[in-house]
């Protein structure tokens, strides 16, 4: 069952984000089509805050229990 | 609204030290803090814990638990204990001897803060519990003030050369099978029924995520199966009712430690709610939340029972297009948003009622929570993303997708393992949440100034006014504090003076500022305050025994 619902919101969500219309470049009110129009740019930016060696990174995250 | 506050559990990673001692890790962002607010308040806003009415083991539903029975995690009115052993293990015996940054020698496990706060060592996290506030706007304000607090930490700790850096994340799980808590306390009159709150909460909780939650990369407690989900810590809870906090977790906590007038009120201790750093879901989990306890409270809750709450719980988490139903015990089958809009319509109605959500003339805050949670749930229904700049899992979701789009990636990647740990670093440089927020993506609910404020200043409508003004204005004379005391301990007087304040609103402003304002000196503050005699100046000579 788990399966089932995860495949779901994969397949609708990769296609709403496809179809998504470029917005006009100069509207930084619209903040809808800012969001799809700033995506590419927003990633390219995170690329560079990201820590290095991901697997390593998260791999070492080890919490203790807590409440 | 309603008295409420945040407690926040930062994951806490040194990178650069993967062996290290969580608890001594902990104990050195307490001690940062110390640090930061020695150099900032003359007097020093660093005042020890009063453990005396904390009571972790009562239960709500009447009963106490035998301290023999309970796991040793319960046992949260003992002050924790760094022992030299674990000191030498993490750090090395030589940092154990040159630790002497506390007067006393020993590590600071424990601090009230100017704001009211409390900011300590909680097993091995460090944890922000706010101070009182009474809506969830201020809700917000000093829940985000404690990140400042964290971020105000990892810096005096990345700037001593000697020290590993260490990471704060404003998180709920490792992704390895353990969690840790983000709690919200709501005051309640004792005269509510406990059975009432546990049949009114039990269909919100299981279905509020939805407008909450802060979303999590894998599926199961140790993230074995690979997939997006809501909620952060749907997966770690087992149980319906019960008291405990760190195992077998229950979807509704019956820990009745009401730090208050314990006849009159009831503190709900409420465990199942994701850390937000989004304001919109943090607003709304601490004002929906409020409003619903309204309806309890009047006997007007949704007459709705879920069948299986615990599964249905994390069958909601799972179900990110939120088609998913469950099944009530009338038969019905519904979806998440459903019950929250047959919560919604409750909810609206009886503030109607009341009169406390007009804008005019209502509370100030309920009409703003209605609005926020009207537009959400239209959003979720119409189109999940459309809410991407509001509800902290559709944002998440929405970065994470874009990866996924550009570079292929599987939901097991390591990458969006790292962007969904990274999503909520407290640092706004590398924090994803805050990238988004500094590119306008995230919605805005209060002023960064008010925040910045409130790191530094308690609220001003409850007894945290007189709590942080104490820790303020007369940190060095202040012996220690809790929620629902401060105790003094002033040259002259002989024995420490403990005043105790267990009406949460008292000791306001309007109640306590001018007494503030006409006294420099504890001594006569004091005075004032007890209708005692001043004890002689101090310098006077005469030495206190």
């Amino acid at each position: 069952m788990a399966a089932q619902e995860q495949q779901q919101p994969q397949s609708r969500e990769s296609e709403t984000d496809v179809d998504v219309p470029e917005a006009p470049p100069a509207a930084p009110e619209a903040q809808a089509s800012d969001a799809t129009q700033g995506v590419d740019d927003l990633l390219d930016e995170i690329d560079g805050v990201l820590e290095s060696n991901a697997e390593e990174f998260v791999r070492a995250f080890v919490q203790k229990g807590g409440q | 609204m309603r008295v409420m506050g945040a407690e926040t559990e930062y994951g806490i990673h040194a990178p650069s030290a993967p062996g290290a001692n969580a608890t001594m890790m902990s104990a050195r962002i307490i001690q940062a803090y110390a640090t930061v607010t020695r150099q900032r308040a003359a007097g020093g806003a660093e005042t020890r814990w009063d453990y005396t009415d904390e009571e972790p083991l009562h239960d709500a539903r009447g009963w106490t638990l035998e301290r023999s029975a309970a796991d040793p995690s319960q046992l949260t009115d003992q002050p924790p204990v760094l022992d030299a052993e674990a000191v030498a293990l993490a750090y090395g015996r030589q940092e154990l001897e040159l630790d002497g940054g506390d007067e006393s020698g020993s590590l600071l496990m424990n601090m009230v803060l100017g704001n009211g706060a409390r900011l300590y060592v909680d097993h091995a996290h460090p944890e922000y519990s706010s101070p009182e506030v009474t809506n969830p706007r201020d809700a917000v304000i000093w829940d985000a003030a404690g990140d400042l607090v964290a971020l105000a930490t990892v810096r005096k700790v990345a700037a001593d050369a000697s020290l590993p850096p260490i990471n704060l994340y404003k998180n709920n799980t490792d992704n390895k099978a353990v969690s840790y808590g983000s709690h919200e306390n709501y005051l309640m009159p004792r005269s509510v029924p406990f059975g009432d709150i546990i049949r009114g909460l039990t269909p919100f909780f299981v279905s509020r995520q939805i407008v909450c939650g802060a979303g999590r990369v894998g599926l199961g407690q140790d993230s074995s199966m690979a997939g997006y989900q809501i909620s952060q810590r749907a997966d770690f809870f087992e149980a319906e009712v019960g008291l405990e906090t760190t195992i077998r977790r229950p979807i509704i906590n019956t820990r009745d430690e009401p730090h208050a007038t314990a006849d009159k009120y009831r503190r709900l201790h409420v465990i199942i709610g994701d850390a937000n750093l989004s304001q919109a879901s943090n607003f709304l989990k601490f004002g929906t939340t409020a409003m619903v306890l309204s309806l309890v409270e009047a006997k007007l809750a949704p007459p709705i029972e879920v069948h299986e709450p615990v599964h249905a719980l994390q069958a909601i988490s799972h179900d990110t297009t939120l088609t998913a139903t469950v099944r009530l015990m009338d038969g019905r089958r519904v979806t998440a948003l459903d019950l929250q809009w047959m919560y919604y319509e409750a909810a609206a109605k009886l503030a109607q009622e009341t009169g406390v959500s007009d804008p005019l003339t209502g509370d100030g805050h309920t009409h703003e929570v209605l609005a926020q949670w009207e537009s959400t749930l239209t959003g979720l229904g119409n189109d999940v993303d459309s809410v991407a700049s509001s509800v902290e899992w559709v944002a998440k979701k929405s970065l994470l997708e874009g990866y996924r789009n550009r570079d292929g990636l599987a939901w097991d990647d390591a990458r969006l393992g790292l962007v969904d740990l990274q999503w909520s670093d407290i640092r706004p440089e590398k924090g994803l949440y805050y990238r988004l927020l500094a590119r306008e993506r995230m919605q805005r609910i209060v002023d960064d100034g008010d925040i910045a404020r409130a790191v530094g200043e308690p609220p001003s409508d409850t007894r945290a006014y007189f709590r942080g003004r104490c820790v303020s204005r007369f940190g060095k004379d202040v012996a220690g504090a809790s929620w629902d005391s401060v105790i003094f301990d002033v040259p002259g007087l002989g024995k420490l003076q403990r005043v105790p304040t267990r009406e949460p609103l008292r000791g306001t402003k309007a109640l306590t500022g001018a007494l503030f304002d006409r006294h420099q000196e504890a001594a006569t503050f004091l005075a004032e305050l007890l209708g005692q005699e001043p004890p002689p100046p101090r310098n006077s000579g005469a030495p206190a025994t």
